[in-house]
């Protein structure tokens, strides 16, 4: 949520390569770990419980940067390209 | 009287609840000062009645909107909170259930959707709830009206449990606890539905099965609306009104002033509802005969896609184009309600977040977008000539739809936000809350549209007397005629056209025009000003300035899409 304390977070945590949920593949897991917009994006985001965290899975994206559609906690959330770009998540390994 | 107020997540159900409560006489109000509405109904608590309002969907008291601020407000003014959650997902929805809890009022909590944790393999410890809570838990469901009697039994032990005020990341720490001792999660399969959720937000199969769903729902409405003109209210004009217009016509002389004022012209001893103009002969028939039917199939078909969860995936695959009219793709849902009447389309788009949006929004809805009431004008009169005519006049709108958002993006000064919703999942919705939710609309649009329709028609028919309109002619023939290549008498129509637009295309019946001149002058008068009513709302909605802004955007469109397609055609 902060982005510097965001940002310093990942440092302590060594494995994995972060993605924006932009980048992240369809079907691929991962959690979010960091929020990169300003306040009021995040604000929205907390409120549909997206926060730092929290495991998602990425359903599908539109073309032409269009909106991503992801699950979390079992409810589909659509997020506009411009905002899913600042949000940064680890995707889960591949087993 | 005690006040009760439901309040949840958005998609968690709670109109149903509402309906299952109080049943159908329900009331929608303003909220005073803004422009958010909710609902209101009565229901029986014991031996008393308790007032019930169903407070717009909010995720959060931290409020992110204007309905979650108002969500706020109504709160205040409560005794009692049905907290209605989604048994599915009960991370989020405790964290509006822990706010309500740090207020301090008297609360129960509804777990709603409560059959579908068996096949989404979520297991809830209900004993465990309710004690960390510490107010009562019940599960329901709605839509089979499960759980309703114990809910109801349940009110008057509503309590507060007095949790001190917290911070975010409190709340969510409360709610991993919480979580971690009531919930267990079990895998599962995928049903049908789910498959199907996912392949309708899938950019291919996702814009097929968007293209069925609209084409589907354009027969729909088509099929219920005609069903009721022919089946219905044609047979009761004809053979229950039309005989008193005669008696009357009669009774007055059969002409004047005062005659052609309330029963407009008669030819023939037959009544010609559409053409007379008369107070009590178009007066009636125009909002009843022909635009009322549509306006019940349209609500009627909208209110499926609504609650079926499909419109949140609409606009998720319109989001793309959507964005580059300065819109995003919620905007949709107000476009949609505009192919049926354009004043509780720019009513809607209220759910919009910005100005700047609302402003392109209602913009774009009152020149591109044909009523239910003009597209059948269209159907009747271009469609005479060919339905390839009607194909030209839809395409051209479309295209004036892309051109006109195109450039409004790009000289409205703002940015258009992004898109953030939630994507319910596809549910079969119980048909009283269909059915109710289009009572309420079809009300709201008589009690709105039939003061204006008369008093316009009234306005228009002391005008016509008065020889106005035809000073008017005289005046805007050049353009008219020189520009649109239209007979000087297509005039009158396009006048006409501001007060009742179907009733201005049915007027160029008469004149004997060229398929070609047909075309021009129908998507004209579809793009020209927006019919008297919309104004009202527009004028309501946007304030003077962005109206005027708008008129003098569509008078510019309105005549350029003439020229060219006179040019072309």
């Amino acid at each position: 949520m902060h982005r510097f304390g965001g940002r310093f977070k990942h440092r302590l945590m060594p494995e994995g390569n972060l993605v924006t949920l932009a980048q992240l593949k369809s079907g691929q897991s991962g959690t979010v770990a960091d929020i990169q917009g300003g306040r009021r994006m995040a604000d929205r985001l907390n409120a549909l419980g997206i926060i730092p965290g929290k495991k998602i899975t990425k359903t599908s994206a539109m073309l032409m940067r269009g909106p991503v559609t992801i699950e979390v906690d079992r409810v589909g959330v659509a997020i506009g390209f411009g905002m899913a770009s600042k949000v940064i998540v680890r995707p889960d390994r591949v087993p | 009287m005690t006040r009760i107020l439901l309040m949840g997540n958005p998609n968690v159900g709670k109109s149903a609840l509402f309906s299952r409560l109080t049943g159908v006489q329900a009331i929608v109000s303003n909220y005073p000062g803004t422009t958010i509405s909710y609902t209101r109904g009565y229901m029986k608590l014991g031996e008393e009645t308790a007032e019930v309002i169903d407070v717009p969907g909010t995720y959060t008291l931290e409020p992110t909107s204007e309905a979650e601020e108002i969500a706020l407000q109504l709160l205040d003014s409560g005794d009692i909170v049905i907290n209605v959650a989604n048994a599915i997902n009960l991370e989020r929805n405790l964290y509006l259930t822990l706010q309500l809890l740090e207020r301090g009022i008297p609360m129960v909590t509804a777990l709603n959707l409560w059959d579908d944790t068996k096949h989404r393999g979520v297991d809830i410890n209900l004993e465990k709830l309710r004690e960390l809570l510490g107010v009562p838990v019940i599960p329901t469901v709605a839509v089979t009206g499960e759980g309703i009697k114990e809910l109801v039994e349940n009110i008057p032990r509503a309590t507060s449990p007095h949790r001190p005020p917290g911070t975010r990341d409190e709340r969510w720490a409360t709610i991993g606890k919480i979580i971690e001792q009531v919930q267990h999660i079990s895998h599962r399969h995928h049903t049908w539905r789910e498959r199907l959720a996912d392949a309708s937000v899938n950019p291919v199969s996702g814009g097929l099965i968007a293209l069925a769903v609209l084409a589907g729902s354009f027969f729909v409405v088509r099929f219920i609306g005609e069903g009721l003109i022919n089946y219905v209210l044609n047979p009761l004009f004809n053979t229950l009104w039309a005989p008193v217009i005669l008696k009357l016509s009669q009774l007055m002389g059969g002409g004047g002033f005062l005659h052609d004022i309330v029963i407009g012209k008669i030819a023939g001893g037959e009544v010609n509802f559409v053409e007379s103009f008369g107070l009590l002969t178009s007066g009636f028939y125009v909002p009843f005969g022909m635009v009322l039917p549509y306006i019940v199939s349209f609500y009627f078909v909208l209110g499926l896609l609504e609650d079926t969860g499909y419109l949140p995936r609409l606009a998720v695959l319109m989001d793309t184009i959507m964005h580059r009219l300065g819109l995003h793709g919620y905007a949709i849902i107000p476009t949609l309600l505009g192919l049926g009447c354009n004043v509780p389309a720019i009513l809607a788009t209220r759910i919009l977040e910005s100005k700047r949006e609302r402003l392109i929004a209602a913009t774009l809805i009152s020149i591109a977008v044909p009523c239910a009431a003009l597209q059948a004008m269209i159907f009747g009169l271009v469609g005479a000539r060919g339905l390839e005519y009607v194909a030209i006049v839809y395409g051209t709108l479309f295209i004036v739809w892309i051109i006109l958002g195109l450039i409004l993006n790009r000289i409205v000064k703002g940015f258009s936000p992004e898109l953030l919703i939630e994507i319910p999942p596809y549910r079969l919705p119980p048909l009283r809350t269909v059915l109710q939710k289009l009572w309420l609309r079809t009300y709201g649009f008589l009690a709105e549209a039939i003061p204006i329709i008369l008093g316009a028609i009234l306005a228009v028919n002391v005008l016509y007397i008065l020889g106005v309109f035809n000073a008017i002619a005289s005046f805007t023939a050049p353009v008219v005629t020189g520009l649109l290549g239209l007979p000087k008498e297509a005039v009158t129509a396009l006048v006409i056209g501001f007060l009742r637009k179907d009733v201005a295309l049915g007027m160029l019946a008469p004149l004997a025009l060229t398929p070609e001149q047909l075309v021009v002058g129908s998507v004209v008068l579809a793009m020209l000003f927006p019919c008297i009513a919309t104004f009202v709302v527009m004028f309501r909605e946007l304030g003077v300035v962005n109206m005027l802004k708008a008129t003098g955007i569509m008078i510019v469109a309105a005549l350029a899409t003439g020229g060219i397609l006179n040019l072309i055609l």
